[in-house]
């Protein structure tokens, strides 16, 4: 016990020793913050149990989640060894709701890293630069933001084919705009501050200043907006999954499963039901933590 | 109490700036901010511009560091001409310090990051050593040094902007009023740190302030600006007498007593 | 006559680190008179005007022994009492134009509103009751003002309307938190005269708070000096300058004096005594 005092004692002290104490000082802080939101806590829960199951999907699994046995096919919640029931083609519903996860997780994965990394670039070279630059990028970016989604992924997929990586390329490339107009606006606003003016008189070119000053500002907010829109990426990737755009049978994802089961649904509801409430699940988890994430990284009341 | 004069003050030209005008904005949207200001500062000198708000004081200060692009006249530091850009030898030799203490460091950056960035651009490399030099210098210690902007009072922050314009070793510091945000027991320490380190490093100050008293004590000479002109150039020995010649300085100084 | 008696007032705000105490046992009385509230950053002297108009949201806590406005106890009434306390018995002023005046209405529907909410009144009555207030605080066109919308209002006229808007219910009591410290100093003693015919004609009390030493000892009656959230020292205004408690010393000082150069300012070097003696009564 006297161990995690002293531990504690240290990460909460005013006057840090070095830069690697500061940083964890920070963090720290910001975990404690964190972990008072219990809605966030909540949220980040769900999160840890979704990544654990995608991780221990084969140990977790009753049953194959391809395997098929037509004999079986429709049968109800609580069934003999089915607790969420079979499909219409026999395969058990849980097994591929938790084989599903990984492919959920794959799709939230890549759109996160692709989308707010490609927005930051545009977003704050606009709006630093400002100009010529910023409006051609501005321009760029309001043509990609005029795409409908879905049109863009049957574009992708008459040319390159079904598949849930076009699926994810065409969300991504619809999904990038938003960020770069946030960290644009946001760009606008720090870029007249006096720290900004301060580094210019030490000859700071524009690429440090943008990625050493501007940057860290312009991350949290992205941060906050990603896991807020992760709800919408993970409905988009089964929306296109539903129209049979993204992955292809017999991939257990979650919105080709819901497709799948569209026709039982009103003797069969649970075919279609139990993969709608494992995205719902998922989606309010993402908010909940973008909530608590928004409360400590963006606090209205931060600095003064 | 007479004051002993501070400076070895060769009449050595440090800043000259010859009919300077500065606008924002172009054809009807134009707003002149500084129009025809023309001063000189020699070297070692402490040179006070003074004014309401809106009267143009700090843009001259803007436009001496180049942070106004729109801007003719002449200005000269150290007897040779500055061309519209500025190049990086300027800014080792010029550095100024902004008014809002809350606003002129970094949020996400410590102390530290701060002055080690600066050190690093102008070239400096034995940064360590340096750091702690220039902490002791404006009577930080060490234990702010990895503290970040959140955790220091306005009066500590104001300490690192001035560590930060003191790392080139610049020989004139624009001062755009360094303590009117700042609590009067801390506007003393700081006034005194600035007093300490003008004797030490033989600084040449140009320092704006909206309160004339305060100018009347750092600053041996001073300029009165209204609307963008400078209306007066005065000893402050003559403002001490209250013998200011421009109706708009007496009303200045009036108010303020 | 005592139109405000506070009695050990505090302000606490717990926080991760433990308990923060703003304000520390404040007690005084307000009669008919000016008092000035002196104080540095921290000193707790806005947090004791906001306390007295409830204005402290939680996690602050506010205990007092008693904040009685004519006999009247206010820690004993409700949220609802209290808003009827707020702008018509008491009313605030504060230090950025900007910052209170609501930027997307006209000053007129502003002060209209401000009128209407403490009396029943047509629109004409309450149109023709805000001119009168417009003049009232020297704004030579007040149809013009009537019909601008904030921003176009210089610092020195948008704290003119704040002053009308906040008079016109006809409080007893102003509390001005630093009123005048984002103004020009021209413009300060405009707005100050100002105040000062309107708080001496409507026989008000006056609660001036205020970093500026100088400026509360020529404008106010009495001056209490706060240091971190206790009174430290009550005087009369025109015997400041004979203040005994070596903090208010300190300040006086380490201010810079036109007519007094010296090399360096006297630095004020704190004492922790002073924020652990018990806090000093204005009560009278």
């Amino acid at each position: 016990m006297v161990d995690i005092q002293t531990w504690r004692a240290w990460l909460l002290t005013d006057t840090p020793t070095s830069r690697r104490h500061a940083k964890l000082s920070t963090l720290y802080q910001g975990w404690l913050s964190f972990r008072g939101n219990t809605m966030a806590m909540v949220g980040l829960w769900i999160l840890i149990l979704l990544l654990l199951t995608a991780f221990a999907a084969p140990l977790l699994a009753p049953h194959d989640p391809f395997a098929q046995d037509l004999a079986n096919r429709l049968q109800p919640l609580w069934s003999d060894g089915h607790a969420f029931g079979t499909d219409s083609l026999g395969r058990d519903i849980l097994s591929r709701l938790i084989y599903g996860s990984r492919i959920t997780l794959y799709i939230v994965a890549l759109v996160a890293l692709i989308a707010p990394i490609s927005g930051l670039l545009v977003g704050t070279v606009a709006g630093y630069v400002g100009g010529w630059t910023d409006q051609v990028l501005m321009r760029i970016t309001d043509i990609f933001l005029a795409f409908p989604r879905l049109v863009l992924a049957l574009a992708f997929v008459a040319a390159l084919g079904a598949g849930i990586e076009n699926a994810v390329l065409a969300i991504s490339l619809t999904a990038w705009p938003p960020y770069a107009r946030i960290a644009r606006a946001e760009t606008l606003t720090i870029r007249s501050s006096d720290y900004i003016s301060a580094i210019q008189l030490q000859g700071a070119g524009a690429m440090r200043i943008i990625t050493k000053h501007i940057w860290p500002l312009c991350i949290s907010s992205l941060i906050v907006r990603v896991t807020l829109d992760m709800a919408g990426i993970i409905l988009a990737a089964a929306g296109l999954g539903f129209l049979g755009l993204g992955a292809q049978p017999p991939s257990p994802e979650w919105g080709a499963m819901i497709s799948e089961g569209r026709r039982f649904i009103l003797d069969h509801w649970w075919v279609a039901t139990m993969p709608g409430m494992a995205i719902f699940t998922v989606s309010l988890a993402f908010n909940l933590l973008g909530d608590g994430l928004r409360d400590v990284l963006d606090p209205k009341d931060s600095e003064k | 109490m007479v004051r002993s004069p501070k400076c070895e003050c060769a009449p050595v030209s440090m800043l000259n700036v010859d009919n300077l005008s500065v606008w924002f904005g172009n054809g009807r949207d134009r707003v002149d901010a500084v129009r025809n200001a023309s001063f000189n500062v020699n070297r070692g000198a402490s040179f006070g511009l003074v004014g309401e708000s809106g009267s143009g004081k700090s843009t001259i200060l803007r436009a001496v560091m180049g942070l106004t692009p729109n801007w003719s006249g002449a200005i000269s530091v150290d007897t040779k001409p500055v061309d519209k850009t500025r190049q990086k030898s300027f800014y080792k030799v010029v550095q100024m310090v902004f008014q809002d203490p809350y606003a002129s460091l970094h949020p996400r950056h410590s102390v530290d990051q701060v002055l080690g960035e600066t050190l690093y651009l102008h070239g400096f490399r034995d940064i360590d050593a340096r750091v702690v030099k220039l902490l002791d210098d404006v009577g930080l210690g060490g234990k702010f040094r990895f503290r970040y902007p959140h955790q220091l009072s306005g009066g500590q922050r104001q300490r690192v902007a001035i560590a930060r314009a003191l790392a080139p070793k610049p020989s004139i510091l624009l001062l755009d009023e360094p303590t009117s945000a700042l609590d009067v027991s801390v506007q003393a320490e700081i006034l005194n740190l600035l007093t300490d380190l003008r004797t030490e490093h033989g600084l040449t100050y140009i320092m704006v302030s909206h309160d004339l008293s305060v100018v009347g004590h750092m600053c041996e000479q001073l300029a009165v600006m209204k609307d963008g002109e400078i209306v007066e150039i005065m000893e402050v020995e003559t403002l001490r007498k209250a013998q200011a010649s421009h109706p708009y300085s007496q009303e200045l100084l009036a108010a303020s007593i | 006559m005592t139109l405000l008696d506070v009695e050990n007032l505090w302000v606490k705000f717990p926080s991760r680190q433990g308990v923060f105490d703003a304000v520390r046992g404040v007690s005084f009385t307000l009669g008919r008179e000016r008092l000035g509230i002196v104080g540095e950053s921290g000193s707790g002297k806005s947090m004791t005007g906001r306390a007295i108009l409830r204005l402290i949201r939680p996690p602050g806590i506010v205990t007092a022994d008693q904040i009685s406005l004519e006999g009247d106890d206010l820690m004993l009434k409700s949220e609802r009492q209290m808003r009827d306390v707020r702008g018509q018995r008491i009313s605030m002023v504060m230090q950025d134009p900007k910052f209170s005046l609501n930027p997307v209405m006209t000053i007129g529907q502003q002060i209209i509103e401000a009128y209407r909410l403490h009396n029943k009144a047509r629109k004409s009555e309450a149109y023709a009751k805000s001119l009168e207030m417009l003049e009232a605080v020297s704004i030579r066109d007040p149809e013009r003002v009537m019909r601008a919308y904030p921003h176009e209002m210089s610092g020195g006229m948008g704290q003119r309307i704040m002053i009308a808007m906040m008079l016109i219910p006809n409080p007893e009591i102003l509390i001005a938190d630093e009123p005048t410290s984002a103004l020009d100093v021209s413009v300060q003693r405009q707005v100050l005269s100002i105040i000062d015919k309107l708080v001496t004609d409507r026989g008000m009390g006056l609660i001036f708070i205020s970093h500026d030493l100088n400026l509360v000892a020529d404008f106010c009656d009495r001056v209490l000096i706060m240091y971190s959230g206790r009174i430290v020292e009550v005087c009369d205004a025109d015997k400041l300058h004979d203040a005994q408690h070596p903090y208010t010393r300190g300040l006086l000082n380490s201010l810079p004096r036109l007519d007094a150069p010296c090399d360096k300012l006297q630095v004020l070097s704190r004492d922790p005594a002073w924020s652990e003696a018990p806090s000093v009564s204005a009560r009278l």
